[in-house]
């Protein structure tokens, strides 16, 4: 017997609100901010300085 | 299926920590794919991160907020959260089972032979604890005469941090041995004390202390890609709590925000087709037998 397919909203609506959060921080330019960090050596983080 | 997620699980290794070239930079990578979010525990400051740390940034953002509005841009963390969540809303703790470098580390610790405890449930609620208080709150709170706040987890706790930066910043910066004082030590025992407890009990890091894993776990029950009980067909014999490396009850609470996902109950214990992978509702990865009749419906 064919199993019936009951598709769940929950994670779709999960989805498009991380979206448009993750668009958001886009259009604000965070990307540049966060690559500035990676960039650098957080030497508290790692326990040296 | 247990080779297939161990060879994943090495992969992600080497795609978040993909730049070989640090011996002779002797520094971190400093290329555009640090824009992209790893998806498991991988400090940005270790020498091979090609991929920043969701929890680093998060705090580094959220600690330099008061500068940043100042300064009229509005750094708030939406991008970083964003990125957190479609991770979470697609795999939830798929991640900690697939793609976490620290969490392969614990489990190739586990596999050393020595007695085994399980970790006692209350020490699971800590995680909420750090990614409410040491991830979030303390790096906004606590400011310096600047307004700058502190990356409270990678500062204070992080073992992550300190096996894949600390230790080798300072094998190929041997200057920085001079700048180092008790924070290092106190990470180092840290290290020490997760390695010890990996040994002998099955991932305590993720189960405690992750905050990434926390987080990821508010998404199980409701994640793109999850696990299945299907009730009809399962026997409540147990054998799926045998094999759990979480200790989750899986027949008992099947969207559980410790399970991540390694299939193992799937694969190594259940012979009845009572565990399925299912994508939005539908159905994969099912061993597709028809319902059994439980002992009690037999004539």
């Amino acid at each position: 017997m064919k199993k019936k397919f009951t598709p769940r909203r929950a994670p779709m609506l999960l989805l498009v609100f991380f979206l448009l959060l993750f668009l958001a921080g886009i259009a604000l330019g965070e990307p540049t901010r966060v690559l500035e960090q990676a960039w650098s050596i957080c030497l508290s983080c790692i326990g040296i300085g | 299926m247990e080779t297939v997620r161990k060879l994943v699980q090495t992969l992600w290794v080497f795609l978040v920590n993909g730049f070989w070239g640090f011996p002779w930079t002797r520094t971190i990578y400093q290329g555009p794919l640090k824009v992209i979010c790893s998806p498991g525990l991988n400090c940005y400051s270790c020498p091979a991160a090609t991929t920043y740390c969701p929890l680093g940034s998060l705090q580094q953002l959220l600690l330099s907020i008061r500068f940043s509005l100042e300064t009229g841009s509005y750094y708030l963390g939406t991008f970083v959260v964003g990125s957190m969540g479609l991770l979470g809303a697609a795999f939830g703790r798929f991640i900690c089972g697939w793609a976490c470098p620290f969490g392969l580390f614990q489990e190739l610790l586990y596999k050393i032979p020595s007695v085994k405890l399980p970790v006692p449930k209350p020490l699971t609620w800590l995680k909420y604890g750090f990614l409410v208080l040491f991830v979030i709150i303390f790096p906004l709170v606590f400011v310096d005469e600047f307004g700058l706040g502190a990356p409270w987890f990678c500062k204070y706790l992080c073992p992550a941090g300190t096996l894949e930066a600390g230790i080798p910043m300072l094998i190929l910066q041997p200057d920085l041995k001079s700048t180092i004082g008790w924070l290092y030590w106190n990470k180092i025992a840290i290290l020490l004390l997760f390695v010890v407890w990996s040994i002998v009990s099955s991932r305590p890091f993720c189960r405690t202390t992750c905050p990434l894993g926390a987080f990821y776990g508010l998404f199980n029950r409701h994640r793109l890609i999850r696990l299945q009980h299907n009730p009809q067909n399962c026997t409540q014999c147990g054998a799926c709590h045998r094999v759990c490396p979480m200790g989750i009850h899986f027949n008992e609470t099947p969207h559980s925000r410790e399970c991540i996902s390694c299939l193992k109950c799937m694969t190594q214990a259940c012979n009845f087709g009572a565990i399925s992978v299912e994508v939005a509702g539908y159905s994969l990865l099912d061993n597709a037998l028809p319902a059994i009749k439980k002992p009690s419906e037999q004539p």
